[in-house]
């Protein structure tokens, strides 16, 4: 786990005359261009799916963030991500608040239940904490049928909400708005995680992913940086929520299994633990993998799904964004040496 | 009272099942320094070889000792093969290896013997015993097996050199491999073992439950909150802390109202949790350094 | 004296980083070698190298066979003892189980049996925590164990890195007492890392000296005792 420096900061090496971030920030550019871009040129369904995308990779930021940079595991970030979803879902459809407004309050909410349930979690590590946010993930569901809560939360049946239309009388359909919507919400919250990760903050918490002792010596309050990390990682995928059930226009506890959690888990080690562009392409891949293997094979689509998963971990065992790097290297290495 | 008694025994029954389990848990934990989340499926899937050796009519103890031939061998193969090439990937890529197998023999087992219930033969008998009707034979039987095979692997672990090998693999392989062991095949050989358990687990356990693809799924949580609850490092700890998970699941589930049977499951992991913050180890788990 | 263990341009490397450049070193059969040079400068990595540890390049010989490239449990089981950096303690077991782990490659039981005793003579401590977690043993006597378990392999060859860390002076003449009787008693070959240079150099019979993954000097004890040079820096008069 050592290994994790980015190539950039340890040496500028220079390819066709950039330095490494300078081409990050070049190719950071294009894909926001081709992101704007796209839902012109595309089916409504696949602009959802693209959109889904995008909320994925909120979501999986999030646990990222928790994971990544501060070294703690979570297998229950369905809980939050559920939070966050049913929060909307309860403002819009019994006090009629805009959707756009529910964001906020689904991430302070998060915020809040990340940090609360961050505090216990303090005492656990590694497995123990798997376990400990295992057991949240499966609880929750099923807390969301408790009768006890049917009057806001619908019980089995869920809620159903309205799909919002584009503002201002804009040309685009309800989907392409929602795209540009959450559009707007990624790339803010992608450029605050950029920031955070950045900060003194963002020291602090990889210090402590790195020697939880060594840094409570260097006078880091670990306790209060880890419950901080738990409390972030959870509005991140609260807001990712928030936006799935705005796009999905339903939640239901069924949507919010364990199988969500693990679902994270996996989008952020195929794109890259630690990596925020990898938090993309580990969207991308719970999004679209499950339907590619079903087109495979229908009967055994899980199967399938599970052979992908495992080549995935074998070409790239520390995720796309640690096999770029590498090429990366490679590729900087012989430019360097040729010259 | 007699509720309460009959509860109880009920608790101590299904505690059998999740104390089976809690020993495959801790046994791969054990060997491999982590958790497996395939292993139920692994199990799940050894109870359908079963199944489909007493279907070609096999007698009962063959298709059992067949099977758990099988699935030591197939863990073993599974280490082998899949765990051994990435053996140098962070943890993380390992689970999700596991998701990764714990899909593929879901997937395999409902396409192949699909996703109906099935019955499973018990090979105790079906009349009660002793006359009393509170705990079946099965149960009886159930419970007989898994002290067997803790008594088995406690003699394995605490008094053969292979046993101490495997002990010292897990623990520290650099050092492990400094004193000759082959650390490889110890790994191997205790993926063996728990799936051979796990087999043997599911094969008790599908006579209560049915069998059927998605049996595992609450077994293993179960199991893993007893693993848990009597602490990960203690093969005795976790078949306690199954049983007591059995009890409370059914105490709490009879006499707290509000609770009832949707949140049993609820009140287990609650359970996991609370242990865990008083003792972050177990009840019965040992920290690096404590002489037990 | 033929040379019981040699290596030749050796390149040992971590990950895509080399740490040793081409390094000759010879271990004369029954002979004490002592390898010195200041933090950081190779030695714990020529002793990974030899054993298997990491990757590296080059000849390891021993007896006159390669055993370059092989996996380090079977470097072991041809009787090559390494006390790792860190002393690689068991912590969860016994210090008994420690040390009948160092003699996991044997089949002779009684023989173990009588080794265990042995160590044990040299040892008294160890005896008197047989049955105690090794990990909540002092750092000293965690470096007791790690030696006791190198000798419980009987080994041809030891591979000691820095014996003495952590041991209260008179323990340190202690260990290398009894090292030096097992030397010469199983006539077996040691290669001693060792930061205490005048310690080293009164141990041993020759001595390599390291710096930045190459061998800058090479010769006997007394050679390299009397160089003023390294007198400055090794010795500190
Ligand atoms: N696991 C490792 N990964 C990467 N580099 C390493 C590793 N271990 C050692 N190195 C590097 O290899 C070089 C030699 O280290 P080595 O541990 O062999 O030094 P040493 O001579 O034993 O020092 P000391 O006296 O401090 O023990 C150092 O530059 C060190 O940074
Ligand atoms: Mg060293």
């Amino acid at each position: 786990m050592a290994a994790r420096e980015d190539i950039a900061e340890v040496a500028a090496p220079r390819v066709g005359g950039l330095t490494f971030p300078a081409w990050q920030r070049l190719l950071t550019v294009g894909v926001l261009i081709v992101g704007l871009a796209i839902p012109l040129f595309v089916r409504n369904f696949t602009v959802f799916q693209l959109t889904l995308v995008m909320i994925y990779a909120i979501a999986i930021l999030g646990l990222n963030l928790l994971t990544g940079i501060n070294g703690q595991f979570s297998l229950g970030h369905s809980a939050f991500y559920a939070i966050g979803a049913y929060t909307t879902a309860i403002l819009m459809d019994r006090f009629g608040v805009p959707y756009a407004l529910t964001l906020p309050v689904a991430g302070v909410i998060c915020l809040i239940a990340g940090f609360l349930f961050g505090l216990p979690a303090l005492r656990l590590e590694g497995l123990y904490l798997a376990l400990a946010t295992f057991a949240l993930a499966v609880a929750t569901p099923q807390l969301l049928k408790l009768s006890l809560f049917e009057r806001w939360t619908g019980g089995v049946q869920g809620i159903v909400i309205v799909k919002p239309d584009p503002p201002f009388g804009l040309p685009l359909s309800q989907d392409q708005w929602l795209y540009y919507f959450t559009l707007a919400v990624l790339v803010v919250m992608f450029a605050a995680a950029a920031r955070l990760i950045s900060s003194r903050t963002g020291r602090a918490l990889k210090a402590i992913r790195d020697n939880p002792l060594a840094a409570k010596a260097m006078g880091i309050d670990t306790a209060l940086y880890k419950s901080l990390a738990f409390g972030v990682s959870a509005l991140y995928t609260g807001v990712a929520g928030a936006l799935g059930a705005i796009v999905i226009q339903f939640v239901a506890p069924d949507s919010f299994t364990f199988f969500l959690a693990v679902s994270f888990l996996v989008g952020m080690v195929v794109g890259g633990v630690g990596s925020i562009p990898g938090a993309l392409i580990g969207g991308a891949f719970i999004m679209f993998v499950p339907n590619l293997a079903e087109q495979v094979s229908k009967g055994l689509a899980w199967a399938v799904y599970g052979v992908i998963l495992i080549l995935v971990i074998y070409v790239m065992p520390t995720g796309a964004a640690g096999f770029v790097r590498l090429v990366a290297g490679r590729v900087a290495r012989v430019v360097s040496s040729n010259r | 009272m007699e509720l309460f008694l009959h509860q109880l025994l009920a608790g101590i029954a299904t505690g059998g099942i999740y104390a089976c389990m809690a020993l495959a848990v801790v046994m791969i934990y054990q060997s491999i320094d982590h958790f497996n989340f395939a292993q139920g499926e692994m199990a799940m899937f050894s109870t359908y070889i079963a199944w489909q050796l007493l279907a070609w009519g096999w007698p009962y103890w063959g298709a059992f000792a067949a099977t758990v031939a099988l699935s030591f061998i197939g863990g073993v193969v599974i280490e082998r093969t899949l765990f051994k090439p990435i053996r140098n990937a962070p943890v993380l890529s390992h689970i999700v290896v596991f998701i990764a197998m714990f899909s593929i023999l879901n997937s395999v087992a409902g396409f192949t013997w699909e996703y109906t219930i099935k019955s499973f033969p018990s090979p105790f008998p079906s009349e009660p015993l002793f006359g009393n009707r509170l705990i079946s034979a099965h149960d009886l039987g159930m419970i007989g097996i898994t002290v067997v095979l803790l008594v088995l692997l406690y003699v394995l672990f605490r008094h053969t050199r292979l046993g101490l090998a495997m002990r010292a693999a897990a623990a520290n392989p650099e050092s492990a491999r400094l004193v000759g062991i082959r650390v490889g095949w110890m790994v191997a050989l205790g993926w063996g073992l728990a799936a051979a358990i796990g087999a043997i687990a599911g094969m008790m356990i599908a006579p209560i439950v049915f069998l059927e693809p998605n049996m595992m799924l609450g077994i293993l949580l179960y199991g893993l909150a007893g693993a848990v609850v009597g602490g990960l490092t203690s093969p005795v700890g976790a078949v306690i802390g199954g049983f007591a998970v059995g009890i409370v699941e059914n105490l709490a589930g009879t006499f707290i109202p509000v609770i009832g049977k949707e949140l049993k499951l609820t009140i287990a992991l609650v359970l996991i949790v609370a242990v865990l913050m008083i003792k972050p180890s177990g009840l019965f788990g040992r920290t690096a350094v404590s002489r037990v | 004296m033929s040379a019981h263990l040699a290596v030749r341009g050796l390149r040992a490397y971590y990950g895509q980083t080399r740490a040793l450049h081409g390094l000759d070193l010879d271990l004369a059969e029954g002979g004490i070698t002592a390898l010195l040079g200041a933090n950081g400068a190779g030695k714990t990595t020529v002793l990974r190298a030899i054993c298997g540890m990491i990757r590296s390049e080059g000849e390891i010989l021993l007896d006159g066979k390669a055993i370059g490239g092989i996996a380090v449990e079977d470097v072991v089981r041809l009787g090559v003892a390494h006390v790792p950096e860190g002393r690689g303690t068991f912590v969860r077991l016994t210090v008994e189980e420690n040390l009948g782990l160092g003699a996991m490659i044997r089949r002779d039981r009684a023989e173990v049996a009588r080794d265990i005793e042995r160590v044990y003579a040299h040892f008294p401590l160890l005896k008197e925590r047989r049955r105690q977690q090794a990990g909540t043993l002092s750092g000293g006597e965690q470096q007791m164990l790690a030696v006791g378990r190198a000798l419980m392999l009987r080994p041809r060859v030891m591979l000691l890195d820095e014996p003495s860390f952590g041991l209260a002076p008179r323990m340190v003449a202690e260990v290398f007492e009894i090292l030096k009787a097992v030397n010469r008693s199983d006539r077996v070959s040691v290669l001693l890392v060792e930061q205490n240079a005048t310690l080293a150099l009164a141990f041993a019979d020759r001595a390599y000296l390291i710096e930045t993954g190459r061998i800058v000097m090479s010769g006997s004890t007394a050679e390299i005792g009397a160089d003023e040079n390294v007198r400055r820096a090794y010795l500190g008069y």
